[in-house]
């Protein structure tokens, strides 16, 4: 797939109200060219709310419905059992919701739609933090990280959503990363031909969030997948596969750009290169070690 | 039953808080601009980066690949410019003097 196969169809329009070089919108154009027109959006409070721009106008050329944040995935539900009953049973029912809508508040309609199999896409744009409220700490936030609310950097390692999904058992779990859009499209494909309850995870690197300049979006979360901060890989029916740069540096390939390297640009990170830090550093670094050798496990027993 | 799903009654809009698609949903963005991108067509291989990265969709994919940014609603954030690997985008301020500039005024607004 090249970046020329991709379709010149356009779902979110010009003008919408999302920030300067962000990410969320730069990953629903390519989501919503896969997905294509015959597509219906539940988007429950973040970013995303606000990009949709002001009453009486909406910057998505699809139907979307807002939903309060712990009830995106059940809403869905509805949607798609309301679809049924009409006799469709062809519109693609996409849950489009941040980590904040996916990670913490949620989950537990995520998880309840999961576990029910109902067939739409769960997709969650996780950009590590509630950007939307100004920037809070969330359940993503990887440790070492500073927000509003940690200021001296996040005392506890992320969760991980994705294994969380791979663990319902679902048809199709993905991570992708803005940087690779013909990875992201290859996979929303996947993910709309499977019938059942998918769940692709994106990494969004957002720059105010983050602090970087918001021309490096791009660059940042390309840094992310090749220090391997981020994996890319799919789960199909309890089959793993790591694509991308991912691939090569599980198979040993391919070596880790070193982490600092990832992390020199972000401000949230600033304050680990004071002196005093090393420490600090010395244990994302190890968190990494042990996060690799996990995909590397769990690869060779999802085969 | 079809046919009326396909007349939609319209009479309600005003009564219902249903937001329609419309481009520009926030106004023209183009005036949040500090920095805007100028191409140079000469220097252009029609790779398609700056489309597909572009997180407002202001760069248009016309016909042949040939790409043109839309000022109208570009915000001016510089993906285009870092990740082309020609470097056939660059930024300039508003009113800044630049090389080609002739070639590339044709497209500016």
């Amino acid at each position: 797939m090249a970046i020329k196969d991709l379709p010149k169809d356009e779902y979110l329009l010009k003008g919408n109200a999302a920030c300067p070089g962000c990410p969320a919108s730069q990953a629903l154009r390519v989501v919503l060219k896969a997905l294509g027109q015959n597509t219906t959006m539940v988007v429950p409070a973040c970013c995303t709310a606000v990009i949709q721009g002001i009453y009486p106008k909406s910057a998505f050329n699809v139907p979307l419905m807002n939903i309060a944040f712990e009830a995106a995935a059940a809403c869905a539900s509805g949607i798609k059992a309301g679809y049924k009953a009409q006799g469709n049973d062809d519109t693609n029912v996409l849950v489009w919701a941040g980590d904040g809508g996916s990670y913490d508040i949620g989950f537990q309609a995520l998880s309840g739609a999961a576990e029910r199999g109902t067939d739409m896409i769960f997709i969650c744009y996780n950009n590590q933090m509630y950007s939307n409220t100004g920037v809070q700490r969330s359940g993503a936030t990887p440790y070492g990280a500073s927000t509003t609310t940690t200021w001296t950097g996040k005392l506890e390692h992320n969760k991980d959503l994705s294994e969380i999904m791979i663990a319902h058992h679902i048809p199709y779990v993905a991570s992708a990363c803005v940087s690779y859009p013909e990875d992201l499209y290859a996979k929303v494909q996947k993910a709309k031909s499977i019938r059942g309850f998918k769940f692709i995870e994106i990494l969004a690197p957002c720059p105010p969030g983050w602090r970087f300049p918001m021309e490096s979006m791009v660059e940042q979360g390309r840094l992310a997948v090749e220090s391997g901060m981020w994996a890319l890989y799919e789960v199909e029916n309890d089959k793993m596969t790591f694509t991308g740069p991912s691939k090569g540096i599980l198979e040993g390939l391919r070596q880790r750009k070193p982490v600092v390297e990832y992390m020199k640009a972000q401000g949230r990170f600033s304050h680990l290169f004071k002196p005093g830090n090393e420490g600090k550093m010395k244990i994302i670094e190890q968190h990494l070690d042990v996060v690799w050798d996990r995909y590397r496990k769990q690869s060779s027993c999802l085969k | 039953m079809i046919s009326k799903v396909e007349k939609r009654d319209r009479s309600m809009d005003k009564r219902t808080t249903i937001s329609r698609p419309t481009e520009g949903a926030a106004g023209k963005t183009g005036s949040w601009r500090d920095q805007k991108p100028v191409l140079d067509q000469k220097k252009c291989k029609k790779c398609l980066r700056c489309w597909i990265f572009c997180p407002e969709g202001a760069i248009v994919r016309k016909e042949g690949d040939a790409v043109e940014i839309d000022y109208e609603y570009c915000k001016g954030c510089g993906v285009c410019m870092k990740e082309c690997p020609f470097k056939a985008i660059i930024m300039v301020r508003e009113g800044e003097v630049y090389e080609n500039q002739e070639e590339c005024a044709k497209e500016e607004p």
